[in-house]
Order: structure tokens, then sequence, then C-alpha cells
């Protein structure tokens, strides 16, 4: 005998399986399906009468809810109607006409072959770029270079200690007189090659290194070549194929670093174009 | 026979033209002879009006300094009578393009296709933008509008006696073959068979269609009945382009290149006369053998056949390391250019399909390519936005032709030999000459 009833109001659901074992050993009761059908018919007359009952915050906030319910329920039954009328095609056509030799083909190798009409941004006055990482902060040199005081009494203060703990730099190829290059030995990783990404086409190329351009957190950085978020570098792009209106091959392009590559260990750039 | 006679060995030459047939007797001749000289010789023997520029081959290699230095190379001996093939170059000679004349705007969309009309006087264009657009040639400016499909026009042909232009657009991509006639305006018949949508159709010389599909297969049809006679099979990806031997004469019909003007005149002549000129021209450029087709495929390979008597290939031409765009047989049939991905054009031998030389240049992948009416000059465009123009004999670049500010999509040289036009992803349609 069946005592406990089905549960299809607004009680959650039990928490253990007792009511499907209880099914399973027992099965229904015999008018079972009959009075879920006709509770479940109820239940929008009984909803109705709930909203237009209710009084104060709790009506406030029961309306908001219902009111954000209905808004979906109008959306998907308007898609679901959409899809079941064939519209007459707008007079417009498609975008992207290709030749009939490239019809079927995805446009993955297009990615490797960047557009030339991607319209390049002018520069408005001498010195001032638009890049997309436009702040960084800027360290000044005593924060780079920390003082470190020697002597019996602590007064030479010539000695200075490079306050990065571990960074990701540039040298380039035979440039083995620098000092930069004996400390990056012991503490900083040179990296030839970064993750570029094209904005536009969202696809991204693993290219060389060919320079820091410039470091925005402090000239330091930038004459010494570590690279840091925000950097301006310049990259190899001649895998990518572009071409100039005049016909040359461009060869090299300006990226800005987007992470920081002490915390990954590489470098993400973004192209700037 | 070896005769000492002054400090240069002579030796017994025997003229042969292409087919095998021979021309005059044995002939005694210097070692150090040019082919210069070699071509008075072998004018006299043909006792032509005019005499015919010719090149000489013996054994597939040129002669080119002296007769001497090939026989060295080749290790050939003197002893006996040698045979050297003479071939008839092209009488004219087209001049490379070298500047953009015109840049024309009015396409509001990217120009996917470009053909001058057989006699160089007319060009057309068709564009994304539904509509395929007529350009005045001589003032270089627009012409005619032509509006109706209802998308975008994929392919553009005009008829051999300029007076028809037919266009195909996208809406239709099953895989039937539907022959139109052009004056009632309807259709004639539906060739089925393909089990994947036709990539290219053909119309041979002889009465025989031929289609290639994305079901890797290449079917000739009987154009009078639509009949099925033969399915060429071998290729292991889509077949996306074909290519006839005698595709520019079917082209030019009656306009004979040599004889091109400045200015480009249209046909003159009733129907009958221009059919009969025609007809002189194409049996003069196939000759005795059959047509040859040559299929260029996703598989990086092309097959050269002979579709009107056996199944089987003639030959497979490997090398391409991405896949074949487009195969054009060049003009005097002898030559085979292929275009591919992988910024290359290959040049092969039109009537064996040996492999000949390759032409590196393009940094992106190259769509279409073009000869010039003399079979010298090869332009081709691709999606690094340039056309180049080579020197077919040398195999280098004669004149790169940058411009464009997109991907070239379509490239197309007159058969008058003056003018090359482009068109591109960005919309505008350019005009090359001298």
């Amino acid at each position: 005998m069946n005592l406990l009833t089905s549960t299809s109001c607004d009680f959650s659901e039990p928490q253990n399986e007792h009511i499907e074992l209880h099914r399973k050993r027992h099965g229904y009761r015999l008018d079972h399906h009959e009075r879920k059908r006709k509770k479940e018919g109820r239940e929008a007359h009984e909803r109705s009468h709930k909203a237009r009952k209710m009084i104060g915050l709790k009506a406030k906030l029961y309306h908001k809810q219902r009111h954000a319910e209905k808004i979906q329920m109008k959306k998907t039954i308007k898609m679901h109607e959409q899809r079941k009328t064939k519209q007459k095609n707008d007079e417009k056509t498609p975008q992207g006409a290709v030749p009939a030799y490239l019809l079927d083909r995805e446009g993955q190798s297009r990615a490797k072959v960047l557009s030339n009409m991607i319209k390049q941004k002018r520069k408005e006055k001498a010195g001032k770029w638009e890049v997309p990482l436009p702040k960084v902060r800027a360290q000044g040199e005593t924060e780079v270079l920390k003082v470190i005081r020697t002597g019996k009494r602590q007064k030479k203060a010539w000695k200075r200690m490079i306050t990065l703990q571990f960074f990701h730099c540039f040298v380039p190829l035979g440039f083995s007189f620098h000092f930069l290059y004996c400390f990056s030995l012991y503490n900083g990783l040179r990296f030839k090659k970064a993750h570029v990404t094209h904005p536009e086409l969202k696809a991204t190329f693993c290219l060389p290194i060919l320079g820091v351009k410039k470091n925005p957190s402090s000239p330091l950085y930038t004459s010494l070549g570590v690279i840091t978020k925000g950097t301006v570098l310049e990259v190899n792009v001649s895998e990518l194929g572009l071409v100039t209106q005049g016909g040359k091959v461009i060869w090299g392009k300006y990226a800005q670093v987007t992470n920081n590559p002490e915390n990954d260990g590489c470098i993400n750039a973004v192209l700037l174009v | 026979m070896n005769s000492m006679s002054g400090d240069v060995e002579r030796l017994l030459i025997q003229f042969r033209d292409e087919a095998g047939q021979t021309l005059g007797s044995p002939f005694d001749v210097p070692l150090d002879i040019t082919p210069e000289k070699l071509q008075l010789v072998c004018n006299a023997l043909l006792q032509k009006d005019e005499p015919v520029p010719l090149a000489f081959f013996i054994n597939e290699a040129e002669v080119l300094s002296s007769l001497g230095a090939c026989v060295q190379t080749l290790g050939l001996d003197t002893e006996q009578v040698l045979p050297v093939v003479y071939q008839p170059q092209a009488v004219f000679r087209v001049r490379a393009v070298a500047r953009c004349t015109s840049s024309l705007q009015g396409h509001a969309e990217a120009v996917i296709s470009v053909a001058f009309s057989p006699t160089g006087k007319y060009l057309a264009s068709g564009s994304g933008d539904t509509t395929v657009r007529f350009w005045d040639l001589t003032t270089e400016t627009p012409h005619h509008t032509a509006r109706g499909h209802t998308h975008w026009v994929l392919s553009i042909a005009w008829s051999p006696d300029s007076r028809k232009l037919a266009s195909g657009c996208k809406n239709s991509q099953d895989c039937s073959v539907r022959i139109w006639d052009t004056v009632l305006g309807r259709c004639d018949k539906i060739l089925t068979g393909h089990t994947q949508s036709v990539t290219c159709v053909k119309w041979g010389g002889d009465g025989l269609l031929y289609t290639s599909s994305q079901d890797r297969t290449i079917k000739v049809w009987r154009a009078k009945d639509g009949v099925q006679c033969r399915t060429l099979q071998g290729h292991a990806h889509w077949v996306n382009t074909l290519a006839l031997s005698t595709d520019y004469v079917l082209r030019t019909g009656a306009f004979e290149p040599a004889t091109a003007t400045v200015n480009p005149q249209d046909l003159t002549g009733s129907l009958e006369e221009l059919k009969e000129k025609a007809l002189q021209r194409y049996t003069k450029v196939r000759g005795q053998e059959p047509e040859r087709l040559v299929s260029g495929s996703d598989d990086f390979t092309l097959f050269l056949w002979k579709p009107a008597e056996d199944k089987k290939p003639v030959a497979r031409l490997t090398g391409h390391q991405a896949l074949v765009n487009e195969v054009l047989f060049s003009p005097d049939t002898r030559l085979l250019a292929s275009a591919s991905f992988d910024k290359s054009i290959k040049i092969w031998d039109g009537r064996t399909g040996k492999y000949i030389t390759s032409l590196r240049g393009h940094v992106g992948s190259v769509y279409q390519v073009s000869w010039s009416a003399d079979s010298r000059l090869l332009v081709s465009g691709s999606s690094d936005s340039t056309l180049k123009v080579w020197d077919v004999k040398t195999g280098k670049l004669s004149a790169d032709l940058p411009g464009h500010a997109d991907e070239v999509f379509a490239v197309d040289w007159s058969p008058d030999g003056q003018r090359v036009a482009s068109g591109g992803k960005d919309k505008c349609l350019r005009i090359w000459r001298r």
C-alpha cells in the first residue's frame, strides 16, 4: 500500500532513492497516472490564481521572476516559429564571394594569407602609439635598480641590484659582451619565439622575434631587451605571405605582449595591424 | 660520314616535323651550325612564302647555341643520320605587359571571373554582386551592366563569334550537366551520372563533351545524343580542373591572333565562312592525333589522357606539393602549365607529360594562369595580390605586376596579345598593357 503521494508540487525532490525503490518493489497506485495528469492540467489555473492573489514583497519578487521567465519563453517560441516557416531569402546575397575553385574549401588556409585590406591605423602624433594595452605601470629606475649600501659604515652606495626575479628577455645574436647576457644566464630566460595572434582573423602563429622595440615599464628595460607585459616587439611575419601594394614582401611587423611572461613561461602577443 | 673538310666536323641530319614525317633528304652540315642557319635551311626546304621562326630539337633537347654543343651533351653518335625535329613557332611575338593602365571600379563585390571576347575587342567580368559587367576597352570605362542572376556569378564564357556570353551563378550546385539551346533559350539535355558536384565542363572539337566532378571521375559524353562514352578514373581526390589541347583554338574560333591589329575588330563574314575558317584552324592545331585532355586534382597530381582512344591515362604528372588549381595547354599545344596552391607553377611537355621546369616567385597560392597567344609568355595571378609574367623558354620572371589590394581571383590575356585583365577580391578590375 503506497502511503506516500508522488511529489509533483513545489517541494524539492526527495534526497534519497526510497521513493524509486518503493515504486520498483510495489509499483504505482492504480490511479497514479490519471491523477498526475489532472494535477498538471490544473497547474496553470493554480498558478494564475496565486499570481492574482499574492500581495506584498512576496508578490513583487514573484512577479519579477515570472516576467523574466515569460520573456525567455517568448524568445524560444519565436525561434521555433522561424525555423518552421521558410522565409523568403533576403535580397542581399551573402558576403564573401569566392570563385568556383574556392567554393567548398574552408577558410583555414585563408588564415595563413592575411588580407591586405585591413586598414592601417594612422599614427596621429609623433611618438604616440595606439596599442591594445596603453596603460602599463611604469617603473622608475630606482625601483628597477635597488641601491645596496656597502662599506664598513654602510655609506658607499654605488652598488645596484636588479629587482627582477625571473624575467624574459630577447638578446640578439652575437651580443655576448652585454651585461644582460651574463645576467640572463643566471636569472633570465632567453626567448626567440612568440605566439602572435592576428586580432581580426583570430588565428595564432608562432613567429620568431626580431627585437624589442619598446618596453613601456622603463627605458632601461627597452635597452636591455627585457620582455614584460605591454612590451612592443618586432616579429618576423614572412611565413604569413603579406605583400605591400608596391609588390614588396613584408617580413617584419610590430606586436604587443599581452600576458605576463614571467608567470606563464611563454610570450603571447597580439599583432599590431 | 665524317669528312674532315676544313677544321670542322660535319654530320648528316634529317629534318623531321613533330608528327614524324621527314622533310627532304639527309643534309650534310658542319657541327658548329647555329639555330639561325638551321632555320634558313629548313625554311628553304619548306618553301613557304615567308620565313617562319623555328625551334629545333634533338631527342627532346633544344638546340640553343650550336648543333655541336647539343650533340656533345647528349653523347650521340655522329656517324649515323641524326633526326632533327623542327617546330614552327608563332610568327608574331607578344610583348610582356608591364604597367597597369587602369583600375576599373564598379563592382560592389569581389570580381570572380574575367574573360576577353575571342577577338579581344570586348571584356566581360562576373562578380559576387550578381552582375556581369561589360567594359569598353578603348576608353577603359564601363560599358554595360547585365543583371539577372540571383547569386555570385562564378563563370563566364564567350561564344566564338563574340555575339553571346554565357554565365553561370552559384545557385545550381546539383550533380547534373545541362545543355542549353542558345537560340531558343531552353534546356536541351540533362546529363546525369556524377555523384557529386560537377567542377568543370569542356566542349571538345570532335563532338565530345568532357565533365569533371568532385566524385574523382571524368566523364566523356557524346554531345549529339548525350550518351556517356567513357568514365576516366584514377584520381584520388576531387578533380578540380580540365584542359583540352585544342582549348585555345576552340575559344578563338575564326580569329587568327597573327592577324590582330592594334584596334581589335569584329569578325567579318557570314556564318559559313567563319565556321570554315574555324574548322581549318582547328584541324591545323590538332594535327593527326586525337585531342589530349589534362585533369588537375586535389590529390596534387595531374593526369594526361587521350579520351577518344583509351580509358587509361597516358601519363601521371606528379611533383606538386599542394592541390592543383588550374591547368592550361599553351595555344600551340606543346606545353602545359599547372598552377597550384604550393605557390609554384610547373611547365610540362604537352605531348608526353614530361616535366620541364618550375616557375617560383609567388608567396601565396597561385590561383589562375593565362597564356599569351604566341605561347611564349605566361601570366599568373595569386592570392598574394600580385600578378607575374613569366618567360616560358627561360623559365624566368619577366615582369612583376603588383597593384591589387587583395587576392587576385581571375586573369585573362586577350587573344590579340595586347592586354591582360585581372580581377580580385578588392572589387576592382585592372587592365595591364605594355
